[in-house]
């Protein structure tokens, strides 16, 4: 798998949250996704966003162009230093049922995205990763 | 723009969101709603998002809380004009926004406003709102 | 960055170009398996010129990894022979083919350059098997790819087939859903159904599974989010063909349908989405 191009972006005010759906949906066109994932994956963008920016206190995403034998993938991958998820699974469950808060952002955001990866320790950050293929 | 315009036509108010809102101005149309509708007496709210190529979960809470709010003030809301590839996104990302009632365009909301604020309507206007009918 | 003029490969694809493309089609046109009935001369003669010209410059100034974006003209030349060949039928050798033979006359050209020297041939001799076997193994994954898109591009015809949606009546739609509901299905059928809402302008679309032979919560799941997400745009859904077998299922799970109005028969479901859309039936005044 090689990374073919790769941008990153702050996540340190409200106006970034907008500025990262408007680039990730840019980049989404380029790969050649179809409206449907296009809506997708710059919906769970905009989940991860605010929740990097909310609940981290701000950090950055980065945003990768992926080639894997014949396919292409857009990988983004959000980072805070923030106060941390202590306890992630129970964070991706609630989103489904209660639809508030933290929850929802990042179950629904695993559930838009083909590939979902977290790490967060209480007082260590997040990273959250996700990956869309065409 | 740091302001959604709200227009007054009758007992309606329409607002027609046309750009990537950020959070801040989300919330800043929610409070301007609710000061309108109860100012000008308003019996119907209709806020069309056809041009809205993404609706996440901020905005699916906000466009529920104006909804629930406009009731509580008297007033029905109809959301108009949902694309296919955002209603798609937005029941994956698990919001269904019942409650919320919902219209195909603006002329259909009408009907259904016109009927619910209507002087003495016979009949029941084709409401969707998500409630089984009885 | 200038051209390596000590690469002893660059400089055979550089000085030798034009026996090098000759020895080329000769191997290519002689090798067993050749599909002259499928390959057309002269197309094949400018693709090898065309591949041959950027292979000689990626040798010359680019890094070893033929995944990197200075390899990307020489991968996009390969994909594309790659991906017509699939297209048209050739099997994945015969598509590894295209750069397998390129071995011979380079290694014949190389000895002509080099021959003195044992050792630095046996070199070049290395790095460019290694190279062209990197390169021929890349069509084989293009060619893969490309096999597997067509297959999923006939799957999505087949599903779209065999979920056609009707209009019933204006502003009434019907989806009559045969066979298992899987999420990939599912998606196909929002998309159509959603598409057709906004085309027709529909307020009602009546799903009937009398053909789906069993429901469980995964079932009832994609059914919910269909009737969800049209709804989002302003069309009710009714649920008709219930069978008696599926109403039991339904209890047994445990499953929560009360968002959803259901029928037992497609004629119940459209007599309500008439009576919803205002409409009702007459019999004419003068029956013969």
């Amino acid at each position: 798998m090689v990374v073919t191009r790769t941008e990153k972006l702050p996540v340190q005010a409200s106006e970034d949250v907008v500025r990262v759906r408007q680039a990730v949906r840019r980049w989404a066109v380029e790969l050649g996704f179809n409206l449907v994932d296009q809506t997708k994956v710059v919906t769970a963008a905009s989940e991860l966003a605010r929740n990097t920016l909310t609940y981290g206190g701000g950090g950055t995403v980065e945003l990768e162009n992926l080639v894997e034998g014949g396919r292409r993938g857009l990988r983004l991958t959000f980072a805070d230093q923030g106060p941390g998820i202590p306890d992630v699974a129970r964070a991706l469950k609630d989103g489904f049922s209660t639809g508030t808060g933290l929850g929802l952002g990042l179950g629904g955001a695993k559930r838009l995205s083909n590939e979902f990866e977290i790490r967060s320790h209480p007082g260590a950050g997040t990273t959250v990763r996700i990956t869309r293929w065409t | 723009m740091d302001r959604i315009p709200i227009l007054k036509m009758g007992p309606l108010l329409l607002v027609s969101i046309q750009v990537d809102m950020h959070d801040q101005l989300a919330l800043t149309l929610q409070d301007d709603l609710t000061d309108r509708i109860v100012k000008t007496r308003a019996h119907g709210v209709l806020i069309d998002i056809s041009s809205l190529e993404v609706v996440d979960s901020f905005i699916g809470r906000m466009l529920g809380n104006i909804a629930a709010i406009s009731r509580v003030l008297d007033a029905e809301t109809v959301v108009v004009g949902m694309r296919p590839a955002v209603a798609i996104t937005l029941v994956e990302l698990g919001m269904s926004l019942a409650g919320v009632r919902t219209a195909l365009n603006v002329e259909r909301a009408m009907e259904m406003l016109q009927v619910v604020t209507g002087d003495g309507g016979v009949t029941p206007g084709e409401g969707t709102d998500g409630r089984h009918p009885d | 960055m200038s051209p390596d003029r000590t690469n002893p490969i660059a400089r055979v694809l550089d000085r030798h170009d034009k026996d090098l493309l000759a020895g080329w089609l000769d191997r290519q046109l002689q090798s067993v398996g050749m599909r002259r009935d499928l390959l057309d001369e002269t197309l094949l003669r400018e693709q090898s010129r065309q591949f041959l010209r950027l292979l000689r410059d990626a040798v010359a100034t680019a890094s070893d990894d033929v995944q990197d974006a200075s390899w990307a003209p020489v991968r996009e030349v390969l994909g594309a022979v790659s991906e017509s060949r699939a297209r048209q039928g050739f099997t994945p050798t015969e598509t590894a083919m295209f750069v397998f033979s390129l071995k011979e006359p380079l290694f014949a050209l190389l000895r002509q350059d080099l021959g003195a020297d044992a050792r630095a041939l046996a070199e070049e001799m290395a790095k460019a098997t290694e190279l062209l076997d990197r390169l021929g193994l890349y069509t084989t994954e293009v060619y893969q790819k490309s096999r597997e898109d067509v297959i999923v591009r006939q799957q999505q015809e087949m599903l779209e087939l065999s979920t056609p949606v009707v209009q019933l009546w204006e502003g009434v739609l019907g989806l009559p859903l045969i066979g298992t509901l899987d999420s990939a299905r599912t998606q196909v059928v929002m998309e159509s159904l959603l598409q057709r809402i906004v085309d027709t302008g529909a307020r009602i679309a009546i799903i009937d599974i009398t053909g789906v032979p069993t429901v469980d919560t995964l079932v009832a799941q994609h059914l919910l989010k269909t009737v969800a997400a049209a709804r989002l745009m302003g069309a009710d859904c009714i649920i008709s063909g219930i069978r008696p077998q599926i109403a039991q299922t339904v209890v047994h799970l445990g499953l929560d349908l009360t968002t959803v109005v259901t029928k037992a028969t497609l004629a119940d479901a459209f007599a309500v989405a008439l009576q919803r859309v205002g409409l009702s039936v007459l019999r004419a005044t003068a029956p013969r």
